[in-house]
């Protein structure tokens, strides 16, 4: 099958700025493709260069094949959906929603059903009369959706869809956009710059920071096995220590972690000096013989979890985090504690 | 814009005390320098003309009666329409409207041009906007009839760089005075306009665009809609003041081309007037341009409640 969306070495340069460094990655057809980033890191130009609102300097962008990078946005079969949704003020929900299907010259009839099809999947045909401004800003969210959905797009872009609406919304709105993007099996492109939004909803994600993709994976695949400190730092909490490798053998390391401890840990390339280990917080326990000796600092209550904050004999603070249960006992500041690190989730990363 | 509720009343009492003398001045002047002369106006039109210029205090309707009815040459015959003041009117709506089309048609794409200069140059393409404003309109208007007279600079460069054979008749025409009313009153076509398009969200040019509206149609469909606001503000800050302008036509038109503004002017000038009929035509404008602006307001009103 073809690719939905193919990004072939994509550079884009504003004067003497780079705002793409030849980025090359592959969207699947029917794939919830996420791509992610913290705000400057070029994730946002990418999806305007796929919709045509920005020009490419180099490299090629194919749509199902066909190399889409020097066509106008309004002769590009993909959709999307704003930021702040650019609802047209003046129109009411309906017409915005129809107003697709009239450019494309459907007829009146059959446009008009399409768009109370598409107001109804998002649960707003009650609105249809109404104007933009007379909604909730999840309600024009909705009407964003639909009228992006409803020209029946090959490829539908979400700019930073859910960044404008509260926590609670924001979370229902995950579910429902997975759902909806199963149900259609449209492929969707989403920016954004929260990992819980990314991990949550995608298929595959692509991690961006200064113009570069940095790691291209599944949700698992790029919270578990990181390939470089940022991208281990950027997805979710971790522990980032300097360590030495002392000597390598059959794909396992010795490292010295600050203070002098000694590790074993997998090993994927890196050869003796000086690296970075990740450890994430939820994969440490307390235990009474650990691999590290260390002495809690300070405990912080979350809810959920409790995060521990103990320090390795250098100083060096490490995070971890222990579940709210009565079968985990809560140690008291200034108690010494060993760490116990569960195999396989110490990672050593490439730089 | 703002709902119900968004705008605090400061509680009664408190303000109360403030607020009377703070407006009493702005009411004095309001009623001392606008209502005051509207007043004298509209009393002044119903009363009887004196031969020097001035009024006899005795109440009378020859101001209208004259305005609109002909009675023939010695007044004894029965009244039909009076048609010349009617033709006044009409050559004036006219004309403004023309001046008004041809700010529009200049003015939009000079306040979309502007609009759409980084944020730092605007300034200065403002600035440049008002310069001409610095001098007075007199000695514009006097200029612009020294550049399009059958000698002038225009006709003697379109000659030069052979154009045209003849030179234009540019001067005493309909033409001349639109020109003159687009010079005199372009700004407030602009900046209007400026202020409309300076708020767009080129965003919403984009997701015309992304739903496969091609340029004119994003255009037509959604700029000029949303930006009607301006539009509209500019048309009436340029059409009033045309209406009732009487230096463009003056100095540019010629007699035969002479609008309401002329025509008022007339009326006032030492003995040769008559100062109830100029404050009757006068009153018959002010109507027509409440009219105006009662149909717009109501058309603003019905669009915000839609």
């Amino acid at each position: 099958m073809t690719d939905a969306v193919e990004i072939r070495n994509a550079v884009k340069r504003y004067g003497n700025v780079t705002a793409l460094h030849g980025v090359s990655l592959t969207i699947r057809d029917n794939e919830f493709f996420t791509l992610l980033g913290p705000s400057g890191c070029g994730k946002t130009t990418l999806l305007r260069m796929i919709a045509g609102f920005e020009d490419v300097t180099e490299g090629e962008i194919r749509l199902f094949g066909q190399n889409i990078a020097n066509l106008e946005p309004n002769h590009r079969p993909v959709n999307t959906v704003f930021q702040h949704y650019a609802l047209f003020p003046h129109m009411s929900v309906i017409d915005n929603v129809a107003f697709g299907l009239k450019m494309q010259k459907v007829a009146q009839d059959a446009r008009r059903k399409r768009a109370a099809e598409m107001l109804e999947m998002v649960h707003l045909s009650a609105f249809a009369d109404r104007l933009p401004a007379q909604l909730s800003g999840g309600q024009q969210q909705r009407v964003a959706l639909a009228r992006a959905l409803a020209p029946s797009p090959k490829v539908l872009l979400l700019d930073e869809p859910l960044s404008a609406l509260d926590l609670k919304l924001r979370q229902a709105m995950r579910v429902e956009l997975k759902q909806l993007q199963e149900d259609t099996g449209i492929t969707f492109i989403f920016v954004t710059h929260d990992q819980e939004e990314a991990l949550t909803m995608s298929d595959r994600i692509a991690v961006m920071s200064a113009g570069h993709v940095q790691q291209i994976g599944t949700a698992q695949e790029i919270y578990e096995a990181p390939v470089n400190r940022f991208v281990a730092d950027f997805i979710g909490e971790t522990n980032l220590l300097p360590v030495e490798v002392l000597s390598v053998r059959d794909g396992r390391a010795e490292v010295t972690l600050p203070g002098g401890h000694r590790l074993q840990v997998a090993a994927a390339g890196q050869g003796i000096g000086k690296h970075h280990l990740s450890i994430r917080p939820e994969r440490m326990a307390l235990t009474e013989a650990g691999d590290l000796q260390a002495v809690v600092d300070r405990v912080v209550y979350l809810g959920t979890d409790r995060q521990v904050i103990a320090r390795l004999e250098d100083g060096t603070p490490l995070h971890l985090r222990l579940q709210n249960s009565d079968r985990v006992a809560v140690p008291a500041p200034g108690t010494r504690v060993g760490l116990a690190v569960e195999a396989g989730a110490a990672r050593l990363l490439a730089d | 814009m703002a709902g119900p509720g968004s705008n605090h009343a400061p509680g009664p009492g408190s303000w109360r005390g403030i607020l009377v003398p703070l407006l009493l001045p702005t009411w004095a002047m309001i009623g001392i320098f606008l209502l005051l002369p509207v007043l004298l106006m509209a009393v002044y039109s119903f009363l009887t003309k004196e031969f020097r210029g001035g009024v006899e205090w005795e109440f009378s309707l020859a101001a209208y009666d004259q305005f609109f009815l002909n009675r023939g040459l010695f007044g004894d015959e029965p009244p039909t329409v009076e048609w010349t003041y009617i033709t006044v009117f009409a050559r004036s709506i006219a004309q403004a409207a023309g001046a008004t089309a041809l700010c529009l048609l200049i003015g939009f794409p000079t306040a979309w041009f502007i609009a759409t200069r980084p944020a730092s140059s605007r300034g200065i393409w403002l600035f440049l906007i008002t310069v001409p404003y610095w001098v007075n309109l007199l000695i514009r208007t006097v200029s612009l009839r020294f550049l399009i007279r059958e000698n002038g600079p225009l006709n003697d460069a379109l000659m030069g760089v052979g154009l045209i054979s003849e030179p234009l008749q540019i001067i005493n025409t309909n033409l001349a005075v639109q020109l003159g009313l687009f010079y005199s009153y372009l700004p407030f076509m602009v900046l209007p306009i400026y202020a409309a398009v300076e708020r767009y969200s080129f965003a919403y040019s984009e997701a015309a665009a992304d739903l496969y509206a091609n340029r004119w149609v994003t255009l037509r469909e959604i700029v000029l809609p949303i930006v009607r606001p301006g539009i509209v503000a500019g048309c009436i800050l340029v059409f009033i003041p045309s209406l009732g302008a009487f230096l463009a036509p003056n100095l540019l038109g010629g007699a035969k081309n002479f609008m309401i503004g002329s025509l008022i002017e007339e009326q006032f000038k030492k003995s040769l007037g008559n100062w109830p009929f100029g404050a009757a035509v006068s009153m018959i404008l002010m109507t027509l341009v409440l009219i105006v602006l009662f149909v717009q307001a109501r058309a603003a009103t019905r669009q915000e409640v839609r």
